[in-house]
């Protein structure tokens, strides 16, 4: 009987698999701060309502443009309110709306591109050349259109972002699918007879779940600075809801003089640009999709 | 030539584990190579014979490093040079000739404007000498028209012909010794004996020294002069060629040239019990313990050391070889296998089968056919009958493995019938097929890496095909699962084991389980074997006659290897160019009279044994496409008659075996011509 074994390799359960590669993304010291500071602002979202000093739209023209203090740690903006309260609060809006936005776009991106990429020929022509259309759109363009059209809700914003976001991770998708279309596992399927639905579920999705996993990950941090451009242009979360691109819009004029208004949200937002990246670095090394892999020498 | 040119001495290679622990791929490795001999370094995959190799040209692949021992080029050691020293050494010393020299070379330059690179590098010579010489290294290696050849590009070449062109820019550099790394694994039968005949005529020519490693003993038995049997990291044999061959006194030895299938032995090899063991898993005693029926306890605790027998000139690592002794005359046996061909019904017909990968055109498209005068493959009639094994056989390209997938429904037919289960007709298109005879025809695949989803677990791969077509679910399915990995001798422990968590025999019996798991009435095998070891191949191989003989399946077997064929077919049909040859019952095909083709094939067949030499009586040139008129093998064939050959496809001529031959000339006279 052949029984030889690499034993170090048990079958383990989908929570441990998981663990495992959390682990293995913290023991890089770039995955390790990457994960510490999206960990910190996801705290931080979630639990800032209950610590903010202030009340963030209150306004008053005592405290206008005060400087950092110990009572106002980050100082207070033009209408005085308190900088420190709108920046922990500025997040939440950002976060939840891209994080959902980037499960739609993994969604409806990821299965129209494994689709594509299985069923091939005419169907597969014309939607690629539909999303290849899309592409050259310019999506902030498109976004202000439908913003203007349907309003600046959550509930517009979420699956117009997801949308636009999404055509990306069609084409990652079907390359992907086409890399394991021509296997045998998949001929094989075909020969028994197998559903295209099932061939997708059982056999193609287990093997590009990864590559689409990585590159969703990505479009989060691409989705979170297009959505604070948005807010910015004043077409995202609407005042006096504290968001970090309207923040920084609101104060840019004053920054030559009150420049902790300003500072405070482009940190905040760009740490977690920055963290999300490298987070998401290290899940694509960790799962074994390296980007850099040098050349066999 | 008693002069040593490259010693090797108690050479350890390992890595580093994830844990850091150290683990050897080669232990304790001593060897020696002489002047002008050719060594063959023969072992399976992960024995170390590659990593052996490369040390010996100063090369050690990534990850890995030397642990002891050192590598001595006429005395000095290579594994301590620094890359400017070895620069001087390698295409001039020590040359390599690579497996696939299709992508060895560079594909966007003239074959004549590498060798020039080659002879730039390693000689002196001028323009005009180098041009000289490069005609005269392309006569050497015998590639047609040297002077025209000097200006193709590699895509313009063959295989073979590439790796003629590999073989003339090592010996560019006039090397010492020359490495070859299975250099011709992937080459077709008739072009790898034709390349093996080269390189044993440039050993003699030349004076070069050798290192030629393989997985195939065929391929050794015919340039080396030496063999060294390599198993789990260890040298376990090494001696003179014939010694090996003939009176291996090594049980592993022993076990591997019995599980070689031979041309002349009808039955099935006995196989070899287990599989190798991974590098880092063996403790103590002998490697070869778990598989040995030698073994005594002895063996268990305490490893054997390579001891050199002086009367026969061999090292050998084995307490108990003197039981091995005068045991030869057992390798020349095998397992008869059982013919359960009683039942004279057809259980699928194939009339006048055409296939074309040709595009459809414009016109075509609308009318819905296919107007291609020259098909890839055409007018194949065979009818297969139940419980039978019948084997396609030919070359690449010879159109086997496209009439399997049209038989599977996974290529359409341009014209003809497939007819299946009482000659109801069996649409060429999968969709059209009920999942009834989906059911009933089942595939199997070259290489199971490729054929079970990496991701699941062979319970998952194995529930696939029962819950398709059964509805099962729950514990029938677990206990279904139970029984189909008992019939493949795997045990219950393995339905939660991942593909990569299996060797590659135990792979190919998870796909054979899945493809019983649809109870199947014929099962397509599309060169099962061919991906595996040689002592997992005759494991395979006798798992699969046995299944028959117990569940009565028939088989459709494709392969290229002549030797695996006959030990499991029944019947074999023989095709070139996509159209068939000769086909009979097995035992009569590879008796003469046969078709020119069938005799150029089982003339190329490399056995196991020094004694054997191949019969060169084609060319081994390659066609691209099958010739319009006439017979399909006019190009290459050895007894071509004149222009009827030409313009007339042959007839088919039934011998008084009962094997159909398709030739322009008469039967007896093809008799009296192959005697």
């Amino acid at each position: 009987m052949e029984s030889n074994l690499i034993t170090e390799d048990k079958q383990k359960n989908k929570l441990e698999k998981a663990f495992e590669i959390l682990k293995t993304m913290a023991s890089k010291p770039s995955g390790l701060i990457g994960l510490t500071i999206v960990l910190f602002h996801v705290v931080l979202a979630l639990i800032s309502p209950y610590i903010a000093p202030y009340d963030y739209k209150a306004i008053s023209p005592n405290t206008m443009l005060l400087a950092p203090s110990a009572e106002h740690w980050f100082g207070t903006d033009s209408l005085g309110r308190d900088v420190f309260t709108r920046t922990i609060l500025g997040g939440r809006t950002a976060l939840t709306v891209t994080f959902f936005g980037s499960l739609i776009a993994l969604l409806w991106g990821g299965l129209l591109g494994i689709f594509c990429g299985l069923v091939g020929g005419k169907i597969d022509d014309v939607v690629m050349r539909v999303v290849d259309a899309f592409l050259s759109i310019p999506w902030i363009l498109a976004m202000l259109l439908i913003v203007s059209l349907l309003g600046t809700s959550t509930e517009v914003l979420i699956p117009a972002l997801g949308f636009f976001y999404g055509k990306g991770i069609v084409r990652v998708a079907r390359a992907a699918t086409h890399d394991v279309i021509a296997k045998d596992f998949i001929v094989s399927a075909r020969a028994r007879g197998h559903s295209n639905m099932s061939i997708i579920w059982n056999e193609i999705i287990p093997n590009v779940r990864d590559a689409i996993l990585v590159e969703g990950a990505m479009r989060w941090s691409w989705m979170l600075l297009g959505f604070s451009s948005l807010s910015f242009l004043g077409f995202g979360v609407s005042p006096p809801t504290p968001d970090w691109g309207l923040m920084i819009s609101n104060a840019r004029g004053l920054m030559s003089f009150a420049y902790w208004s300003v500072i405070a949200p482009i940190v905040g937002l760009s740490s977690l640009i920055i963290g999300i990246n490298l987070t998401a670095d290290a899940f694509a090394k960790a799962l074994g999709i390296d980007r850099s892999t040098k050349a066999p020498v | 030539m008693n002069e040593i040119i490259e010693s090797v001495k108690n050479l350890s290679i390992g890595f580093n584990s994830q844990k850091g622990k150290q683990i050897s791929i080669l232990r304790n490795v001593s060897t020696n190579i002489k002047k002008g001999e050719t060594v063959g370094i023969v072992g399976e995959s992960g024995s170390g014979k590659s990593t052996l190799a490369l040390a010996m040209m100063g090369y050690i692949k990534q990850g890995l490093f030397p642990l002891k021992g050192e590598c001595l080029f006429k005395s000095e050691d290579l594994l301590k040079m620094s890359s400017r020293e070895l620069e001087k050494i390698r295409g001039r010393k020590i040359a390599m000739i690579p497996q696939n020299a299709g992508q060895a070379l560079t594909p966007n330059l003239k074959i004549g404007y590498q060798i020039d690179e080659a002879l730039k590098l390693h000689t002196d010579l001028n323009k005009t000498e180098r041009d000289k010489k490069i005609s005269e290294l392309l006569n050497k290696v015998r590639l047609p028209s040297p002077e025209t050849m000097a200006f193709r590009y590699p895509h313009e070449l063959s295989g073979g012909q590439q790796q003629r062109v590999a073989v003339a820019m090592a010996l560019a550099g006039k090397p010492d010794l020359l490495l070859l790394d299975e250099p011709t694994t992937g080459l077709d039968v008739t072009t790898q004996a034709h390349v093996l005949e080269l390189l044993r005529f440039i050993a003699k020519d030349t004076g070069t020294s050798m290192i030629y490693v393989s997985h195939d003993l065929g391929a050794i038995a015919q340039v080396s002069d030496r063999i060294v049997v390599m198993y789990a990291g260890e040298i376990v044999l090494e001696g003179p060629a014939r010694k090996i061959l003939k009176e291996p006194i090594h049980p592993y030895t022993y076990g591997l040239l019995k599980s070689i299938p031979k041309l002349s032995l009808a039955g099935l090899p006995t196989s070899m019990p287990g599989s190798q063991p991974q590098p880092g898993s063996i403790n103590e005693g002998c490697s070869f313990y778990d598989r040995c029926n030698l073994a005594n306890d002895n063996c268990k605790k305490n490893s054997p050391d390579l001891e050199h027998i002086k009367e026969l000139d061999t090292n050998v690592r084995c307490f108990n070889y003197k039981e091995l002794i005068n045991q030869n005359n057992n390798l020349q046996t095998s397992i008869t296998k059982k013919s359960n061909n009683t039942e004279v019904n057809e259980v699928l017909k194939l009339k006048d089968v055409s296939i074309s990968y040709a595009k459809q055109k414009f016109f075509d498209q609308l009318l819905n056919k296919i107007s291609d005068q020259n098909p890839t493959v055409k007018d194949i009639n065979i009818d297969i009958k139940k419980g039978e094994t019948i084997a396609l056989v030919g070359e690449s390209g010879s159109g086997k493995s496209t009439i399997l997938k049209s038989i599977a429904g996974l290529l359409k037919t341009k014209d003809g019938q497939i007819k299946f289960d009482n000659d109801r007709i069996l649409s060429s298109d999968l969709k059209m097929r009920n999942p009834n005879d989906l059911r009933a025809i089942q595939l199997i695949f070259q290489n199971p890496d490729e054929s079970l989803n990496p991701n699941h677990t062979v319970e998952q791969i194995l529930s696939q095909p029962l819950k398709l077509y059964f509805n099962l679910s729950g514990e029938k399915l677990k206990k279904n699962i139970i029984d189909l990995l008992k019939k493949v001798r795997l045990g219950e422990f393995y339905m939660s084991r991942y593909p990569r968590q299996l060797s590659g025999g135990e792979k190919q019996r998870v796909a054979v389980a899945r493809a019983f798991a649809a109870k199947p009435d014929i099962i397509l095998c599309d060169e099962v074997t061919s991906a595996l070891d040689v002592s997992v191949q005759a494991a395979v191989l006798n798992l699969l006659q046995q299944l028959k003989e117990d569940l009565g399946t028939t088989y459709v077997f494709v392969s290229h290897d002549l030797a695996v064929v006959r030990a499991i077919s029944d019947r074999v049909a023989v095709l070139y160019q996509g159209r068939l040859c000769e086909i009979g019952p097995s035992q009569n095909v590879y008796k003469f009279p046969s078709h020119p083709y069938t005799e150029v094939l089982l003339g190329a067949v490399l056995e196991p044994d020094p004694d054997i030499k191949p019969k060169l009586v084609a060319e081994d040139i390659v066609e691209e496409k099958p010739p319009e008129k006439g017979c399909s093998f006019q190009g290459r064939c050895p007894r071509k008659i004149g222009d009827i050959c030409n313009s007339e496809v042959p007839p088919w001529q039934i011998g008084e075996n009962g094997n159909a031959i398709r030739c322009h000339i008469n039967i007896e006279e093809l008799a009296s011509l192959q005697k």
